[in-house]
């Protein structure tokens, strides 16, 4: 199966582990990622917050520019970013409900002789593999079970609300199925929707860092080894900012965080490297027992 | 910070401003700020309340009533996060999260924030570099918050600055389209066509 690949700007800078972790999962896993061209950027939460119109005419260019790259049909766009993610859908939904926004960035788009039919339907990564490519399909290639690693499954929030349709709006379960499927243990986290802090941590620091220092802590006390994350906001919130909080708050904490494709292409046999781990600031250093070597497929 | 309650003052009817309402009732969908039952609902569920100056409620009752320069001047607005929860959860389907984006518009356009709050800033400032390059650098941005906020968090963050460099996270040069001219004519074409209606 062919996407197209929006990866928006984090992926490819602080979320690079992300996109490296992504495309060589997708390869090993037989799905064919294309990159869309020339896309810009989504807007983010940021652009919602200064001009509404502009932000969803970023969005639609993005989507008209998808229906252009891959012809006729239905068209899958993944974002995995989660903030990419919302936005673009989001734009769908306002497009699709306000006919004077559809009016006002039609006729935008018409200036760069572009125009949006709604053939878009915008995707995450983690969608794809559970629903697309199969829960036992990925176990079924699994050359490295993660045996004996405890997971804490963080979704974030804009994955799983207000748009998405593939799972729990507060308690989701497919990337617990999914670390499962690899051989892990997905402790029980509550979690794993609540909110990271997302910009604050940068703009107000006082309020943001509790908010993630809240996820860590009660991550830690569940036994978690590891946090899988599913946005690069949310994997650099937890990750980079363990230093200001272990001043602030007095805690030796030091838990990795990585992204959920690093676990999936771990368990998949593919190298540390390719999966951008050496670049984590809270270096994780557990490897698969490579044991058997057999493929682990539950029954 | 304002972490404690504060309450909006007695008002008579002649000090309040009842075109507010109306102004962002019209945003797509905002006619639902009529239909809000103050259940509260939104604010119990917000991680972030605590740490407010009016709960989500408060605002959302203040708003109706014609409170506008204390709504726009609040911290509140600033502090959602958009992470989702109220909006999923509020029994009317109250878009609440996009109510509190429109605030955070009327508040930039009126320029009633304070002119270094960070969370505003950052907001312009992405503005102004996606506008003019098509994409978001995120070394540019952190840049710039920090010189236009406080240059003194720049320092005392520089240690994570080096290492994300140095594992290769923060390419500083400059991200940007092949066609920013055609993406600048769209953005100005959408902004000329006047005010959002219902």
């Amino acid at each position: 199966m062919k996407y197209l690949y929006y990866p928006g700007c984090s992926l490819k800078a602080t979320g690079r582990a992300y996109e490296e972790s992504t495309l060589a999962v997708f390869e090993a896993l037989e799905q064919q990622l294309e990159e869309l061209q020339d896309w810009n950027c989504c807007g983010a939460t940021a652009y919602m917050s200064v001009d509404e119109m502009k932000a969803f005419t970023l969005g639609a260019r993005n989507l008209a520019l998808a229906e252009r790259q891959d012809g006729d049909g239905e068209v899958a766009l993944v974002a995995p970013c989660s903030g990419c993610y919302l936005v673009l859908s989001k734009t769908q939904h306002y497009l699709d409900q306000y006919k004077t926004v559809r009016q006002r960035v039609q006729g935008a788009l018409q200036t760069a002789k572009l125009s949006y039919d709604g053939r878009v339907h915008v995707r995450h990564p983690l969608d794809i593999l559970v629903n697309e490519v199969g829960i036992q399909a990925i176990a079924a290639k699994v050359q490295h079970p993660l045996r004996g690693l405890k997971v804490a499954c963080y979704y974030g929030c804009q994955i799983v609300r207000p748009y998405a349709a593939f799972d729990d709006q507060v308690n989701p379960m497919c990337m617990d199925r999914l670390v499962q499927a690899l051989g892990a243990e997905a402790v029980d986290w509550p979690l794993k929707t609540r909110c990271c802090g997302g910009s604050l941590l940068g703009t107000q620091p006082q309020v943001g860092l509790p908010l993630s220092y809240i996820l860590l802590q009660e991550a830690r006390k569940r036994g978690a080894q590891v946090v899988a994350t599913a946005c690069p906001l949310c994997q650099f919130n937890l990750e980079c900012y363990q230093g200001p909080m272990r001043r602030r708050f007095h805690d030796n904490l030091e838990l990795p965080v990585v992204y959920f494709t690093q676990l999936v292409g771990l368990a998949l046999g593919i190298s540390r490297r390719r999966l951008g781990l050496q670049r984590s600031l809270v270096p994780w250093r557990w490897q698969p027992g490579a044991q058997e070597g057999s493929a682990h497929v539950p029954a | 910070m304002a972490t404690s309650q504060s309450w909006p003052r007695f008002k008579y009817e002649a000090e309040l401003d009842l075109r507010f309402p109306e102004e962002i009732a019209s945003m797509p969908g905002g006619h639902a700020l009529y239909s809000c039952i103050q259940c509260g609902t939104c604010s119990g569920t917000c991680p972030l309340a605590t740490y407010m100056d009016y709960s989500p409620r408060k605002i959302i009752a203040m708003t109706r009533a014609g409170f506008k320069e204390e709504v726009l001047n609040s911290f509140t607005i600033w502090l959602c996060a958009s992470c989702y929860a109220c909006a999923v959860e509020c029994p009317r389907q109250i878009k609440i999260t996009d109510f509190m984006s429109e605030l955070k518009q009327r508040a930039i356009h009126e320029q009633v924030t304070p002119k270094r709050l960070p969370a505003a800033v950052l907001a312009r400032e992405f503005y102004h570099l996606v506008l003019r390059r098509g994409r978001n650098s995120e070394a540019r941005l952190i840049l710039r918050l920090y010189a236009k906020t406080n240059p003194f968090q720049a320092l005392r963050l520089a240690g994570l600055g080096w290492r994300l460099f140095r594992t290769g996270r923060l390419p500083l040069r400059a991200e940007g389209i092949r066609h920013k001219r055609q993406l600048q004519q769209m953005l100005s074409a959408v902004g000329a066509a006047g005010e959002v209606g219902g």
